[in-house]
């Protein structure tokens, strides 16, 4: 038999018994859009993940100082025994290979006032590395300059400083006063959105960082430094450099390290980890809704098979080979197994939308989780299908003639 | 057409069925040969081993032991699939309930053997079964469902069926058992315009009138041949259908 009239008489033996034909295709389409969705989700927590993560800078490296213990007491990292200071921050500049940035971070906390306005926003002293590391981009004016500006009274804000601070205009040039200190105000960075763990990351003030230290702390001690590897890959590499170079500057013998160093590539590798579980643990438990639907499909030629036992025997006597019988019920329940992927995958589509716009839950659709669907379907309706076609191509025909 | 050339030759034939513990011999050896443009029925009651003998003519069962020659073929050698290729181009069926594919026009149904032959192209499979439904006088109802079809017009579209692919040997079972005395006469009425024609058919019945209107004889007993005898007197089915009473209490709609 041909392959256009074996598709023919699949497709008119299932548009005979209609009713029975959407039931099996439903429990497909449940399944199907069950499992876009689910993929949908996890695709979508992750993407967001990474781009939040992306957005705080793919290379940055956090430095700090270990943390201390002794006798078993973990004591606060303000008491570590080793500090960082500006002069390893100038060391890493210089020799190490595996980083293109690197600035000192110093926070001063209070808040800052302009005539009636105020902002409780956290005074950041970093030198101009700084927006490389993070991602900034400079708006509107200019950033300081690292070496004209090392302990200057000037800033540079983010957006909802600039809404907070200054609601009628432009805030160039203008004052603003934090701890009673006056800054003047020299450039505006770009909005950026929340980062990772839902903070602002355009309510910030940046200030030359020997402008914290000298001004607001007064201290030599830097708390954190911030660098930026060359690329990605290169975070574990830049991370041993960077522990060499500062134990080097120590003399370093003792067995534990001084300081800890974070890597944002370790950050996006343990979150992603976490929404991969899900995903997968999702995923499963959509792809058992497929199974059922396609035991739903291999139930219905079951039941298929033994009312057309007759049709079956004439068929065969008239001469249909085993074959042609056992494609003509594959073809069906293939038929079923693919109209129901079709229509999971747009109600998955529909789905995931749907999702998105009412609960505006991060959802992205992969065209991965689309072609495997579909792919999958199509197993599903030749693996299900394959004992009932069995069954059918090897009946007896005088047997299957003589059944009522 | 050479009558010295049988069409269908069986030699010796039996069939044995393993029934439990019990082996029963359904045919006992049986020969007997069928020329080209014979007429034949095969008599015989129930048990005398008819059935069997008419699957394994129709190339549905395999004898236990003996020859079965159709066109040439030794048929007991053959497999499943050439087994099935045979029925699908030199045997034709005709069943006694039909066996017509419901919700599908009697031209589908006819068309039906032909989708099996892939060297049959579609319009090629139209046009035969188009001719064949001419043959059994149902052009008008071609597009027909059998549900929508009268017993003995179902039998004319089964008829088209076993013709449609010219086979070399028409075998009919108890074609007319579900159809009243009427009905039954205008089928053979049919069969012996096909045997006019040059057809082969082997006709199988229990009705001792049917097989007046054949040319030929076989009777079965308990599996074995009981007589072979010719027809000198064959019955012209029309004249025997113009002599039935005229058709007042029923007609060919109620069969």
């Amino acid at each position: 038999m041909s392959p256009i009239s074996l598709i023919k008489v699949a497709l008119k033996a299932l548009f005979r018994n209609r009713m029975r034909t959407i039931l099996s295709v439903l429990g497909i389409v449940i399944g199907v859009a069950a499992v876009i969705t689910m993929v949908a989700m996890g695709e979508g927590s992750k993407q967001s993940i990474k781009n939040q993560m992306t957005s705080m800078g793919t290379n940055a490296i956090i430095i700090m100082p270990n943390q201390n213990r002794r006798g078993g007491v973990q004591m606060s990292a303000d008491n570590s025994s080793e500090h960082l200071e500006e002069a390893d921050v100038i060391a890493l500049r210089e020799q190490a290979q595996y980083i293109n940035a690197v600035s000192p971070m110093i926070s001063a906390n209070g808040q800052a006032i302009v005539g009636n306005n105020n902002s409780p926003t956290q005074l950041s002293g970093i030198s101009s590395d700084y927006l490389k590391i993070r991602n900034y981009e400079i708006e509107d004016g200019v950033m300081f300059d690292d070496d004209a500006d090392r302990i200057a009274k000037v800033c540079v804000i983010g957006q909802t400083v600039v809404s907070n601070l200054f609601p009628d205009g432009n805030p160039i040039g203008k004052t603003i006063r934090y701890k009673s200190i006056p800054l003047k105000v020299i450039g505006t960075l770009k909005a950026k959105g929340s980062g990772d763990f839902g903070q602002d990351q355009d309510d910030v003030i940046f200030t030359p960082y020997q402008t914290v230290m000298k001004r607001f702390n007064a201290t030599t001690e830097i708390r954190q430094i911030y660098a930026n590897s060359i690329g990605e890959g290169y975070a574990e590499k830049a991370t041993e450099e960077i522990m060499g170079i500062l134990k080097e500057r120590r003399s370093w013998t003792k067995p534990t390290d001084p300081f800890r160093i974070h890597t944002q590539e370790e950050m996006i590798t343990m979150m992603t980890t976490t929404s991969d579980m899900l995903s997968l643990v999702l995923t499963a438990i959509a792809g058992i809704s497929l199974l059922v639907g396609g035991i739903g499909i291999m139930n219905i030629m079951y039941v298929s098979v033994t009312e057309r036992t007759k049709e079956i025997g004439l068929r065969m006597a008239i001469g249909a080979r085993g074959r042609d019988i056992l494609l003509q019920f594959l073809f069906e329940s293939v038929a079923i197994s693919l109209l129901g992927g079709l229509i999971g995958i747009l109600l998955g589509i529909g789905a995931s939308q749907a999702v998105k716009a009412i609960l505006n839950w991060p959802m992205s659709v992969s065209i991965t989780s689309v072609v495997v669907s579909f792919g999958v379907c199509f197993i599903t309706g030749v693996f299900f299908g394959w004992y009932p076609a069995r069954k059918a191509s090897n009946l007896d025909p005088i047997e299957a003639l003589r059944f009522e | 057409m050479l009558k010295n050339d049988p069409i269908l030759s069986i030699q010796s034939l039996k069939r044995d069925f393993k029934m439990g513990d019990e082996t029963v011999h359904a045919l006992r050896g049986v020969s007997f040969d069928i020329h080209r443009g014979e007429f034949v029925t095969i008599m015989g009651t129930s048990g005398s081993g008819k059935s069997t003998m008419l699957n394994i003519l129709g190339c549905m069962d395999k004898p236990t032991s003996g020859h079965y020659i159709l066109d040439g073929e030794h048929t007991e050698k053959l497999s499943r699939d050439a087994l099935a290729r045979i029925r699908n181009q030199k045997i034709g069926f005709v069943f006694q309930s039909y066996n017509l594919l419901s919700r599908t026009t009697a031209l589908e149904n006819v068309e039906l053997p032909l989708l099996y032959n892939s060297k049959v192209s579609a319009e090629e499979r139209h046009r035969r079964a188009v001719k064949a439904l001419e043959m059994v006088g149902l052009s008008e109802r071609m597009n027909h469902l059998p549900n929508q079809m009268s017993g003995g017009q179902q039998q004319r579209v089964a008829i088209a069926r076993a013709l449609v692919n010219d086979p070399v040997i028409i075998l009919a079972d108890e074609a007319t058992g579900n159809l009243d005395t009427r009905t039954s006469y205008e089928i053979m009425m049919i069969f012996q315009e096909l045997h006019k024609q040059g057809k082969t058919i082997a006709f199988v019945t229990h009705e001792p009138d049917i097989a007046t209107f054949s040319g030929r004889t076989v009777t079965l007993r308990d599996g074995l041949l009981k007589k072979d005898v010719i027809n000198e007197n064959v019955q012209d089915a029309k004249a025997a259908l113009e002599a039935l009473p005229p058709p007042e209490t029923f007609d060919e709609e109620d069969a």
